[in-house]
């Protein structure tokens, strides 16, 4: 058939469409973008492979080989990484450059913008936990059924929506060139400290206190529940996840509409 | 001296009446107290070409971003097409081109045109597009490659993106050569006359001069002056000449190297001003036509005569420092 133009009337084009054009140039400008690519790809496969894979290969935390709890902690790891630096980072660079203040001008949704910069951050961790996953399963003796995995993209696809507003916040409030290293300050001890490069375990006992408070750490021991760890009751981990939430995007609303008042 | 009486000067010659788009009483203070417009009103015609000019800090990007709701009024009303421009359907038909430091550095010029056209309901074809901003060739670079005068080049491509009736152009040709001024300015001229409307905010005052049908200087968020650019630079002009006595219309500037002096220069009827500036003498007439047949009877050896209106520029200098 073929597939003459017809012409239509002067409609608002769909806003699912614009979104989705945005979310493949997105993701084609991240990829292109070697800083943000190599690096939130990277980080995590070469922390697994070392700390998870050659170190602590035999090791067992309570009822789980060592190179399967901590590529829980790796994937999380991962879905920070790409949300904080892509949104934070990103949209800080677009903010200060003016550039999103070209988008504000035209009719483009704002909702289409925000969402295809949270979609490319999904994707990202998307495809590093897959990554990872693999690497787990060659090299480490990793067992994951095909339900253990798909959980546990679905569940990096939802935790990333915590750490994507904590990136927006962090855009409205970091100037771009500081940024980067903002989002560094916040990243690797928010890490660390929730057991995402090791055992919670193996961290003093007042720092396995102080975890409960670190979204980190209830999105780990999600991922460690759907791979069979005993972590207590799941909805108080999403609870804790979603007060986060609540807590990052209200004060990102604060600050976008202080900056507002000023423009 | 001959006195010649004119009639006010009739604005807005000739041009469509059809307001697409206006600012009502506006006032804009900032919240850090900064009043950026001050109870400032105006309109835009369709076809219309109009020059925003102003000293930095005038109010005239606040004007533009009031317009395309990028921003909301203290007090008074922001128009377009009868409506509000914060609402994003209100904003289907208008281009914009602001002063942007970088598009994304990583797309392709092919990308950023495509992503844009995606917002509109009926785009520009994207061949015309191309052409009309001068990017042939260019289209598979990423956006990062190019020069300063290409990247201009791109965003002036973006605000033509949806084929508006409406564009808002803010410094559109900072950063060109020559040529590919004269070529925006060209593509400028071509969307008046196909009925589009432009808002032109410049600091080259040529520009304006060039391009506008009408010209608004502002200046602390009040409008200083508006008319033809002909009508600007005689108001300059007689500001300039600021006796008073000077007549508005058909003031020229004359200079050239003569032996008279400047004492009797002066005597001559129509000649305002005269200043010496080295060998040269520059004088201000009303009526350049008689004030020069009286020198060259004068002054045999009278040469490298030069005979100028008065630039804009000067005009609008005058003009500024006169709401000051």
């Amino acid at each position: 058939m073929s597939s003459a133009a017809i012409s239509l009337p002067a409609t608002r084009p769909s806003v699912i469409g614009i979104f989705l054009r945005e979310l493949r140039y997105e993701f084609v400008r991240a990829l292109r973008t070697k800083a943000y690519s190599l690096s939130v790809i990277g980080f995590p496969v070469m922390f697994y492979l070392f700390f998870g894979l050659m170190l602590n290969r035999n090791g067992h935390v309570d009822n789980l080989s060592a190179p399967k709890e901590m590529l829980a902690g790796y994937a999380v790891f991962a879905a920070i990484g790409a949300s904080l630096f892509g949104i934070g980072v990103g949209l800080a660079g677009d903010l200060s450059a003016g550039w999103l203040e070209l988008k504000r001008a035209s009719p483009m949704p704002p909702i289409a913008y925000l969402l295809a910069k949270c979609g490319t951050a999904m994707m990202f961790a998307v495809i590093i936990t897959t990554i990872l996953v693999v690497c787990g399963m060659t090299m480490g003796g990793v067992h994951l059924s095909l339900s253990e995995y798909s959980k546990t993209l679905g569940l990096i696809i939802i935790g990333s929506i915590p750490f994507a507003c904590m990136g927006l916040l962090l855009a409205l409030l970091a100037p771009f060139n500081s940024a980067p290293g903002i989002a560094n300050m916040i990243y690797l001890p928010m890490s660390v400290l929730g057991g995402l490069w090791f055992p919670i375990q193996i961290l003093p006992k007042i720092c396995q206190k102080f975890a409960v408070v670190l979204p980190t750490y209830h999105l780990k021991q999600l991922v460690l529940s759907v791979f069979g760890a005993s972590t207590g009751s799941a909805s108080s981990h999403f609870l804790a996840l979603t007060i986060f939430t609540v807590l990052m995007l209200s004060c990102a609303g604060y600050f976008f509409r202080r900056r507002e008042q000023n423009s | 001296m001959t006195e010649l009486m004119e009639a006010p000067q009739s604005t807005a010659a000739a041009a469509g009446s059809e307001t697409v788009a206006s600012l009502s009483r506006v006032t804009k203070r900032y919240g850090n107290g900064v009043l950026a417009l001050d109870n400032l009103s105006l309109e835009l015609h369709r076809g219309q070409i109009v020059a925003l000019l102003g000293p930095n800090g005038a109010g005239k990007s606040t004007a533009v971003r009031l317009l395309m709701g990028l921003s909301s009024p203290t007090a008074g009303e922001a128009r377009i097409f009868g409506a509000d421009p914060r609402n994003t359907t209100a904003r289907l038909h208008t281009g914009v081109m602001l002063q942007v430091g970088r598009a994304p550095e990583m797309l392709k010029v092919r990308e950023h045109i495509t992503i844009f056209r995606g917002y509109y309901p009926q785009p520009m074809p994207y061949a015309d597009i191309i052409k009309a901003a001068g990017l042939e060739g260019l289209e598979n670079r990423l956006f990062g490659e190019l020069s300063g005068g290409q990247k201009q080049r791109v965003f002036f491509a973006l605000s033509l993106a949806g084929d508006p009736d409406l564009i808002f152009l803010d410094e559109p040709t900072v950063g060109l050569d020559i040529e590919a001024r004269r070529l925006m300015w060209a593509q400028i001229r071509s969307l008046a006359a196909r009925g589009k409307t432009v808002l032109l905010t410049t600091h080259y005052l040529e520009e304006a001069d060039a391009l506008a049908h009408r010209i608004i200087v502002i200046n602390q968020g009040r409008i200083v002056c508006e008319g033809t650019p002909t009508e600007v630079k005689s108001m300059g002009a007689s500001i300039a000449g600021s006796d008073g006595a000077a007549l508005e219309r058909g003031i020229k500037i004359i200079r050239c190297v003569t032996t008279l002096t400047a004492e009797h220069l002066l005597k001559i009827p129509s000649i305002s001003t005269v200043e010496t500036l080295g060998e040269l003498t520059v004088i201000t007439s009303s009526q350049p036509e008689s004030a020069l047949r009286e020198m060259l009877a004068l002054d045999q050896h009278l040469h490298s005569l030069e005979v100028q209106s008065p630039a804009l520029e000067d005009a609008f200098l005058a003009l500024t420092k006169s709401s000051n």
